[in-house]
């Protein structure tokens, strides 16, 4: 099994997002994790202010390139508590820590973005 | 000789009855626009066309961009539906054929719009570039480009977020600044489009015009209370209303801001959703003062009234979006909650209120209930449809 993860470590990532976007996403992960239930989170309700393509709306963009001077430990940081003065709520009520840390991962990655992403 | 002419008339005949098979069965079909509306289905840029006399779905129509936060205006007749989707586009829909008949991309990103009193202009409200851009209701040619331009706190020009656009009488339209808290007139009745700026509350996110257009009212995200602007009077300039009903309170999160359209307005009084609080607040219209505050189970998103302002009916803010709660607007008590299905986004009235009609994203329906026996009667399959807009909407002030 670690051999396993160690050989899948070794992937470049895009394979492994590849990996993840083709693996069946209505079971439920060791983290307890609903893929296609947090995707559709993001997508839809992060969308509400987003945009559901994540290119922005009210709130700002979140596609990779722009949040290429943010770390997946900065996202995850800032979807936990939220950011004061602005419309952006903290979630660490709403959702678990190994949420929080999937969701900034795949928003880092782009595996969530739909379609095209010219 | 004869035989062959036979068999080629034959043929004609049959080649022409091919052809009125293929064509749109609603264009030999003789009706009236007045039951029919539009389903928004967010997620797959499509729109369905529906009638309210039998509850059912007419047609769909497809190609129509991101449709996250999608919103519909309708021509004076009734027949076309503007349709602003969030990706900037603007698509002209023809509701009898079912059938797009002009689109632009006129934005990168956009929150809505509004066509003007005369029928004459449809204007779209834009986060970037942040603006107003207004276009011929006919051809979607552009008439006017109105960037919304500011002096930011590092004193650099730039151009805000544009919110709440919606039209008034004398052919204006209204709308908010959300970066600069300012509130615009542009006035489409001359051809200067002359712009007038008056200075608002802290970061306006929506608006709203009341039903008989004179007042222009802002909710704020940067404070509790609203920025009203009295449009018969408004060398007045900018009221705050409702200041401070959250004082000395902790905020709640909230995961998705209130709407303001179609905001209910019942017996003098207008019920409004609070912001970080699970609350519908009650205005006194003659003062503007807060009369009441109503517990809900969630923060509130759409407080609608139904058309005979009896019932106010208050859907939610995720996570608490599985539910309606509908509200006596008398005894101002919740009455009933109701289940519609999964992440309930939008409701809309008949035109005069025996039905209304719910939709569920995460259900994939949009179920109608009777208003009076609150019992559902119908429910349609929809893909996560969101925005519910029908043609009645052509006839009222604001919508």
């Amino acid at each position: 099994m670690s051999a396993l993860i160690s050989r899948l470590k070794a992937w470049p990532r895009r394979l492994l997002v590849l990996v993840l976007l083709i693996t069946p996403v209505t079971v439920a992960s060791e983290d307890g994790i609903d893929e296609a239930d947090l995707s559709n989170l993001v997508l839809q309700d992060c969308g509400s202010c987003h945009g559901m393509t994540l290119r922005g709306g009210l709130g700002p963009p979140l596609r990779p390139d722009d949040l290429e001077r943010m770390s997946a430990g900065a996202v995850a940081a800032l979807i936990r508590e939220g950011v004061p003065g602005t419309a952006m709520p903290p979630w660490k009520a709403l959702l678990s820590e190994p949420e929080i840390v999937w969701i900034s991962e795949r928003l880092k990655s782009g595996a969530l973005i739909k379609g095209p992403q010219e | 000789m004869r035989q062959k002419a036979i068999m080629l008339a034959l043929v004609m005949v049959m080649l022409l009855g091919l052809s009125a098979c293929q064509s749109p069965a609603t264009v030999n079909e003789l009706r009236g626009t007045g039951d029919l509306g539009l389903v928004i289905e967010r997620a797959s840029g499509s729109v369905l066309v529906v009638e309210t006399t039998g509850n059912s779905v007419l047609g769909r129509v497809e190609g129509l961009g991101d449709l996250s936060h999608a919103s519909v205006v309708y021509s004076r007749d009734g027949r076309y539906g503007y349709v602003f989707g969030r990706d900037g586009g603007l698509t002209k829909v023809d509701l009898l054929t079912r059938s797009i008949t002009e689109r632009v991309m006129q934005s990168g990103n956009s929150i809505g719009g509004a066509i003007s009193q005369d029928g004459r202009y449809v204007a779209v409200s834009n986060y970037e570039p942040g603006g107003v851009k207004v276009f011929d209701s006919e051809t979607l040619a552009l008439v006017a480009d109105v960037p919304a331009t500011y002096t930011n706190a590092e004193g650099e020009t730039a151009q805000s977020k544009t919110v709440g656009l919606v039209d008034a009488p004398g052919n204006q339209f209204v709308f908010s600044l959300f970066d600069a808290g300012e509130i615009w007139t542009l006035d489409m009745a001359a051809d200067s489009h002359e712009i007038t700026r008056y200075d608002a509350g802290d970061a306006p996110y929506d608006g709203l015009i009341t039903p008989d257009g004179r007042y222009y009212i802002a909710g704020l995200f940067g404070e509790d209370g609203l920025s009203m602007l009295d449009l018969w009077e408004p060398q007045a300039g900018v009221t705050d209303i409702l200041p401070g009903y959250g004082k000395g309170e902790q905020k709640l999160p909230v995961y998705k801001m209130p709407h303001l359209e179609g905001w209910a307005i019942a017996d003098g009084r207008a019920f409004v959703p609070a912001v970080g609080h699970h609350q519908v607040l009650v205005a006194d219209m003659n003062d503007w003062s807060l009369m009441d505050r109503i517990d809900v189970q969630g923060q509130p998103v759409f407080v609608m009234a139904s058309p005979d302002n009896r019932q106010i009916w208050v859907s939610f803010a995720h996570p608490d979006n599985d539910v309606i709660q509908v509200i006596d607007a008398r005894t101002r008590k919740i009455i009933h909650t109701l289940e519609p299905g999964k992440a309930v986004l939008h409701m809309e009235f008949t035109p005069r209120g025996e039905r209304v009609w719910v939709s569920a994203r995460d259900s994939n329906r949009v179920t109608v209930y009777d208003t009076r026996t609150l019992d559902p009667v119908a429910t349609l399959s929809a893909e996560n449809p969101s925005g519910i807009f029908f043609t009645s909407r052509a006839h009222s002030l604001g919508l």
